[in-house]
């Protein structure tokens, strides 16, 4: 690095890469700061970060970035190609496809986080309670586990919407039924890792509770890994979450979610190409994002 | 070497790893028709009112109710849908009209035909991908396997599919369209194992194969790039973990030259999980499978799951479920023992 002159932005790297740390905050900026650095070098993994990020202002600020109205329709101006006043061109309904490419990524966003903060946790739970507690308690939960794992995801996800019936709602109740298995695998192979440590068997000999431990000493150390492979499956959940639109058993109409909108050029696809073409790329983008995010991140986190 | 006793220590191992296989299997399988069989009572529609209709008289209703058993406590009715899988009755389609076991028989061959072109599609451009992104470890080959693993990763299949139906069906015209086969060679094929292909090379009908292949290739190229990314990227860590192995660094010390370095011996002692991960990666495309003949108007299993969804037909969509499920059971089993079985020091 260039820091010729001593600045405060030296004595604030000094401070953070000190090998010698005089408080637990500085050991932990520091630890993330060193981690930063590393990730910081990685080019595929900055792009991911920056897609992401560009993910997430866009949906802030998704009415500000929208030329239009999603829902607004527009019978004259129906199957009009790209052009300046309809960048990504319209659709059957004379609705502006950028706009509705724009506000999917509320839609996108709300399910993948619906389905993470549902499915983390009872991962997390159960995980690590099979890694810890052990016994018949593990073998019971990872047979359910098993048995989750042996089904085709989107094929068991289609037959919970089929239940359940089509929408937005039972569509991510039938994602997050079918995703908690790897998260459950990740927490437990962790929590056998640690359960055997040194400092664990230093904490059990102070007397202190099962919930205790598991909670305050084995879920944090946990959580790296986890975040890997949450960021490595929000791919995997926009995908499923836009097969499901397409097949018309997602987001009802007129939500602007990417898959449906996929859906519904099927019909204009060798006359009008943009209608499908736009949302498509739109989910490729981001599900780029995530799994470039995830990758890089594995790396830095993940060191084993 | 080993002695009668060094014997029957191995076959009582081999013994307690079968049984092991098998209680899992058997756990597995049970697991998998009690979440079909709760699939099926939680659905909101009342399946008493799908056969007698909503005008049906109190008492036509009550005794249509006994006859689906429905009256009996829920392990009762458990164990008689237990009892009919396994008699291979999965009841009847409403859409088609027919057994679910039979509509499966029908269709089943069209998905194998493009999961097995596709696989092997994967298996061909991934292994040697994979091979070339691990002896060039760091570096742009690495990087850009790397990325376009990711991007496999990223597509979603049935845009994918649509993507090549308007690049290479309606704008370049190579390949051709929707179905397994164009209609003027339809009547020429009969079926006899239901895979197109095949039956018309018995047959004998040269320019219907290569009309079958038109309509197969695309499709199954869809399929294959989703397992060139998996592929690939699953034997690039398993070369690179056999490449900083000591038997390498002494084979490279003795002057073994690199390509034999790389597939005669690296590559060889990665073949055990490599061949896991191809029976993995075609029990996906099985999954694949679901989206891409919607694209395709492939007459598959996939199809069939689709299609009696979007008419509510619960006994189809379970059957193809519960067949999908065997399948994967079956795979995973089929590739553990593979692996079992290649593996020196587990033998």
């Amino acid at each position: 690095m260039s820091d010729t002159s001593v600045s405060d932005r030296s004595s604030w790297r000094d401070w953070l890469m000190s090998t010698s740390p005089a408080s637990r905050r500085q050991a932990r900026l520091g630890q993330f700061y060193r981690q930063w650095l590393s990730f910081r070098g990685n080019p595929s993994a900055m792009i991911g970060l920056v897609i992401v990020v560009a993910l997430l202002l866009v949906a802030a600020a998704a009415p500000l970035v929208a030329s239009q109205d999603p829902l607004a329709q527009n019978l004259p101006q129906r199957l009009q190609p790209p052009s300046w006043a309809h960048l990504f061109g319209t659709d059957a309904l004379g609705r502006d496809i950028f706009s509705r490419v724009v506000y999917g990524t509320r839609v996108t966003l709300v399910i993948v986080l619906l389905v993470v903060i549902t499915v983390g946790p009872i991962g997390l739970l159960i995980g690590c309670a099979a890694g810890y507690l052990g016994g018949w308690v593990d073998t019971v939960l990872m047979r359910i586990t098993d048995v989750f794992l042996a089904f085709p995801r989107l094929v068991l996800a289609l037959a919970f919407v089929a239940a359940l019936g089509p929408g937005l709602e039972n569509a991510v109740i039938a994602i997050a039924f079918t995703a908690w298995p790897p998260y459950a695998r990740v927490a437990r192979a962790e929590t056998l890792v640690i359960r055997n440590a040194d400092y664990i068997s230093a904490i059990e000999l102070q007397g202190a509770s099962q919930g205790r431990i598991v909670w305050k000493h084995v879920v944090p150390m946990c959580m790296p890994s986890l975040i890997v492979r949450t960021t490595l499956d929000m791919a995997g959940i926009i995908l499923t979450a836009a097969g499901l639109g397409f097949l018309g058993l997602g987001a009802q109409p007129p939500i602007p979610e990417w898959g449906a909108m996929i859906s519904a050029g099927r019909e204009q696809i060798f006359d009008q190409w943009w209608v499908a073409t736009f949302p498509g790329l739109a989910i490729c983008v981001v599900a780029l994002g995530f799994n470039l995010l995830g990758d890089g991140l594995r790396d830095v986190m993940d060191a084993r | 070497m080993a002695a009668a006793s060094g014997l029957a220590a191995r076959s009582a191992r081999w013994g307690r790893i079968v049984g092991r296989e098998l209680v899992t299997v058997a756990i597995t399988i049970f697991g998998l028709l009690l979440v079909t069989f709760l699939i099926a009572r939680v659905m909101p529609i009342d399946p008493v009112l799908a056969v007698v209709g909503d005008r049906a008289p109190a008492d036509v209703y009550e005794k249509a109710r006994l006859d689906l058993g429905l009256d009996k406590p829920l392990w009762t009715q458990f164990a008689i849908y237990i009892g009919k899988v396994f008699t291979g009755d999965l009841g009847t389609s409403v859409l088609t009209a027919q057994k679910v076991t039979d509509d499966i028989k029908t269709v089943f061959p069209a998905t194998l035909e493009l999961a097995t072109l596709g696989t092997l599609i994967g298996a061909v451009f991934g292994v040697p991908f994979g091979i070339f992104a691990a002896t060039h470890q760091g570096r742009w080959p690495d990087q850009l396997a790397r990325f376009v693993g990711l991007l496999g990763y990223s597509i979603p299949v049935f845009w994918l599919g649509l993507m090549g139906l308007l690049l290479f069906y309606a704008k370049l015209g190579w390949v051709a369209g929707p179905g397994r086969l164009s209609v003027a060679y339809q009547d020429f094929v009969d079926p006899i194992t239901g895979i197109v292909m095949l039956d018309a090379a018995i047959q004998g009908e040269w320019d219907a194969v290569r009309d079958a292949f038109s309509h197969l290739i695309l499709p199954a190229s869809v399929l294959g790039i989703l397992s060139i990314a998996y592929i690939s990227r699953m034997t690039r860590s398993f070369l690179i973990n056999e490449l900083q192995q000591q038997y390498v660094i002494a084979a490279r010390v003795k002057g073994v030259p690199e390509w034999r370095v790389v597939w005669g011996h690296a590559l060889r002692n990665a073949v055990v999980p490599l061949v896991t991960v191809i029976a993995l990666s075609y029990m996906h495309l099985l999954e694949g499978s679901v989206l891409t003949e919607t694209i395709f108007a492939w007459p598959g299993l996939g199809r069939y799951i689709t299609n009696s969804l979007l008419n509510a037909d619960m006994n189809a969509v379970l059957g193809g479920t519960l067949v999908v499920g065997a399948v994967f059971i079956a795979v995973n089993l089929f590739s553990d023992i593979i692996g079992r079985l290649a593996d020196p020091r587990a033998r």
